[in-house]
């Protein structure tokens, strides 16, 4: 939607960002075209991020492929959508809310499928009709969604050539089909010179590091498998499955095991049993599993197994609305434990840092012979991404974990330590077997109903949390100001991109993005939030659940908002832009 | 050389919680004696459970033990096994842990057929939480929480491992160690998933169990790897007829497809443009 005004009337302005959604019938190939014009747009050097929605049938209902294409990294999808290019119109009309429209949009329909419906055409967007049907029969083979793709490709002004790359990359498998789609192609881009509106984008900036294509699922994955993991255990759920389907092959490659758990108090049993034979142990999840799996969590806090969780969290509760993105879950993933249960939360704020702060989980619970849990949603596991490759994470960000040498003389597994981190003997060391519980136990392991030993190892198990060095890790601390505003997870590229929009309007503001959620970093907040009068605490959830959060752990300074609004509608920057206008003159 | 190991070196100092007359005391013992037999080491055997009386037991031993959560001693052993193949893992616990709360465990621990053994203590009775029905407690069993019984068919734990796929079962008792240490050497070296279900008296709530002794039957079946035959026998059987019931030939679990052990980096390459 941002325009850079040219002087003068010609030529037309040219955009920083635009965004496209390609939407039709199950089967129509929407999809396919919006993978393929991801995948072009990355060809042509620039960033790109690509959601999917499809109605509730399993298969073949209503499908959007939701593309925005821009010059600079883009995180999170914008206000409105400048072009709906639709194979036809059945039942399309149920995107309306994800499928915002305004007065400068377009819309591409073919005739010969009916109108659009008015939840469209009632925002003033101008509709522009071309026989897409018939235009394909023309091509022997031909298809209508590759006509989209040439049209709206030509309509942003991609080149031909990233085009072309992209569609033979994505039929490599079907040769045959190449000839008929570049063809569907061509007429597309042909089709594009009738349109009465076009948004050229401007030239990208040149490519500093080299750019990836990937879910945040898969980047949590592979984070994952970089940290050390070997060994998954895993039951699929909306919307992890995806991030457990890429770990299985993965792991076949680099020596590790993904086995398909029965239900998820399997999985995470069977990941905790991994751990404790030494193999650095992963689940993967959302909201209705993690609910399963909080007895085990508390297994390994008691038992100090390392383990990570991924929770791609999604609306709920219970079934909730499996196929959107919510942060509902920072309530379960901070207290769901039973007992004093010390254990690591920690929330990656882009795709590409689902990487880096998977990975960091994975180094943290060996290094702490803790569980954590890594808070990603639907939003960042769906939603595929051009990114500049991650920076890799800093060798000390998290040891790695503490092991017992052969024959230690006088060996306790729980010994209780001065960082709180005692030796864990691996299955097949010799002279140092232990027994790993979850009832409280003495410093052997041996079980104890003694109140000094229960204080003793509380205390154990809470201090080597607290006293760890997360270093910078633990939050992103952007810009300056004495407002500030914290957030988490997937509401970070909205907001950052809200407020780039509210400075250009004279407002500023520090932004934290919480990356470590538990356990709570008091000092660090402290000197993040130093000389602030106000702050304004953003999160997708129906009850601030940060929000509550913060209060309880920290001592906030100034004036306090809390802004939250539930799924399935996640904000967008100009909600945030506003908000924090309205906000910062209160 | 390392010394051999007698059964006395793969018992702990700890002293079990146990009632004394409990059944338990026997598959210590036995399993103990099992180990020294396979002249397996302490440090590559690791011992499971869930939670219940008998899911005590790996603290007993001097092996690497793991106690878990209620019901998810397989899960636990499932996942160590397959992280770990070159240990020995034994799974214990009783017939609440495995056949009520941990029963779709037993169902699929079976089914995947992973190289290790499961040793269930039945005693038909929730012991540690002092004597509430278990799946296989008799239906007209008197306690407080179900006054004159629950009614309930009490569950088969052989005939439902051999349907879903157990590769090697047995039933043993407790009374008698040795009887039980060559049933465990068995079921240890057969491979894929062994499934031992031990009668193991509780003396406190089901007194009545002191008989057992005198109602077994030792050695009044020989194994076979025909399932239908098994099947037959399990059903027509007493509960009482020990030895081993059946022992198959299916392969033990192994993930599938390719692998290899290349270097992370590797992946990059799928994300690369």
């Amino acid at each position: 939607m941002q325009q850079t005004e040219s002087p003068g009337a010609a030529p037309p302005p040219r955009h920083t960002s635009v965004s496209i959604a390609l939407a039709g019938s199950g089967g129509a190939g929407v999809m396919t075209a919006g993978n393929m014009l991801l995948e072009a747009a990355a060809h042509a050097g620039y960033y790109a991020l690509m959601t999917r929605s499809s109605g509730p049938q399993i298969r073949g209902g209503e499908a959007a492929a939701m593309i925005r294409i821009s010059c600079r990294p883009a995180e999170c999808m914008d206000d409105h959508f400048d072009v709906l290019a639709a194979v036809d119109w059945e039942n399309v009309h149920r995107f309306g809310a994800e499928i915002p429209l305004g007065p400068t949009s377009l819309i591409v329909g073919d005739p010969d499928q009916g109108e659009p419906h008015e939840v469209f055409t009632r925002t003033g967007a101008a509709l522009a009709q071309v026989a897409l049907k018939k235009m394909a029969k023309g091509i022997p083979d031909g298809r209508p969604n590759m006509l989209l793709l040439g049209l709206v490709a030509a309509l942003v002004g991609l080149p031909d050539e990233a085009v072309t790359r992209a569609v033979e990359k994505s039929l490599a498998k079907r040769p045959a089909a190449l000839v008929p789609s570049l063809a569907a192609v061509a007429a597309g881009r042909e089709a594009a010179r009738t349109m009465p509106r076009a948004f050229p984008l401007q030239p990208p900036p040149p490519a500093a590091t080299q750019r990836w294509l990937l879910t945040g699922n898969e980047a949590a994955g592979y984070g994952a498998i970089k940290g050390g993991v070997r060994f998954v255990a895993a039951y699929p759920i909306t919307p992890a499955t995806e991030l457990l389907e890429w770990m299985s092959p993965a792991l076949a490659e680099v020596g590790g095991t993904l086995v398909q758990a029965e239900d998820e108090l399997a999985s995470i049993n069977m990941a905790i049993g991994g751990s404790y034979g030494g193999v650095p142990a992963l689940t993967a999840t959302s909201g209705p599993g993690l609910a399963l799996m909080v007895e085990s969590l508390g297994l390994a806090v008691a038992s100090e197994t390392p383990i990570v969780v991924v929770d791609v969290m999604r609306v709920g509760p219970s079934t909730g609305i499996p196929t959107k993105s919510e942060q509902g879950d920072l309530n379960i993933a901070l207290y769901g434990l039973h007992g004093d249960a010390p254990h690591l939360v920690l929330a990656p704020n882009s795709v590409a840092d689902c990487l880096r702060t998977t990975q960091w989980a994975v180094r943290l619970a060996e290094s702490l012979q803790s569980p954590a849990i890594v808070l990603s949603d639907q939003f960042f596991g769906q939603t595929r991404a051009v990114i500049d490759r991650p920076a890799e994470l800093a060798a000390d960000a998290g040891a790695g974990r503490v092991v017992a040498e052969p024959n230690a003389a006088g060996y306790k597994r729980y010994a209780v330590t001065t960082n709180g981190v005692s030796p864990m003997a691996i299955p097949g060391t010799a002279g140092v077997t232990y027994t790993a519980d979850g009832l409280e136990h003495g410093e052997r392991g041996t079980p104890s109903s003694q109140g000094t030993d229960h204080l003793a190892q509380l205390d154990k198990r809470r201090r080597k949390l607290e006293l760890a060095d997360y270093g910078t890790l633990w939050a992103d601390v952007e810009g300056d100001g004495d407002l500030a505003i914290i957030t988490f997870g997937s509401c970070t590229g909205i907001v950052r991109e809200g407020l780039a929009r509210a400075h250009a309007d004279g407002v500023k503001a520090r932004l934290v993005s919480m990356r470590l959620l538990a356990p709570a970093q008091p000092a660090r907040l402290a000197a993040a939030l130093e000389g602030v009068r106000k702050i304004i605490v953003i999160e997708q959830n129906h009850t601030g659940q940060l929000f509550r959060h913060l209060r309880a752990e920290y001592d906030l300074p100034g004036k306090l908002t809390s802004l939250h609004r539930p799924g399935a509608m996640q904000f967008n920057p100009g909600d945030i832009h506003r908000h924090l206008i309205e906000w910062s003159r209160t | 050389m390392t010394e051999a190991l007698t059964h006395t070196d793969f018992k702990s100092d700890i002293k079990p919680v146990w009632c004394p007359g409990c059944g338990d005391f026997g598959v210590v013992n036995a399993l103990t004696k099992a180990l020294a037999k396979m002249e397996l080491r302490p440090e590559n055997v690791a011992v499971v459970s869930g939670i219940g009386c008998s899911s005590r037991i790996p603290a007993y031993t001097s092996c690497y033990g793991f106690h878990g959560v209620h019901g998810r001693a397989l899960a636990a052993g499932t996942g160590l096994k397959i992280a770990r193949p070159d240990l020995t893992v034994i799974v214990t616990g009783g017939d609440g842990d495995g056949y009520s709360i941990g029963g779709n465990h037993f169902l699929h621990a079976c089914r995947r057929n992973v190289d290790m053994t499961y040793i269930v203590m039945d005693n038909r009775v929730y012991g540690m939480t002092k004597g509430q029905p278990s799946p296989t407690t008799e239906p007209d069993w008197d306690s407080k929480l179900s006054p004159d019984g629950t009614g309930l068919r009490e569950f088969h734990p052989m005939v439902i491992a051999l349907s879903s796929g157990a590769n090697f079962i047995a039933r043993a008792f407790t009374g008698d160690p040795n009887g039980l240490a060559d049933v465990i050497v068995q079921a240890v070296r057969h491979p894929g998933f062994s499934f031992v279900e031990v009668l193991s008296p509780c003396v406190t709530f089901r007194p009545e169990q002191r008989d057992w002794k005198k109602i077994v039957k030792p050695d009044a079946i020989k194994p076979t790897s025909d399932i239908a035959r098994a099947a037959r026998r399990m059903l027509r059987d007493t509960g009482f007829d020990l030895g081993v019931l059946y022992a198959g030939n299916r392969k033990p679990y192994a993930p599938r497809g390719e692998r290899a052990n290349r270097d992370a980096s590797v992946l990059e390459a799928r994300f690369t443009l």
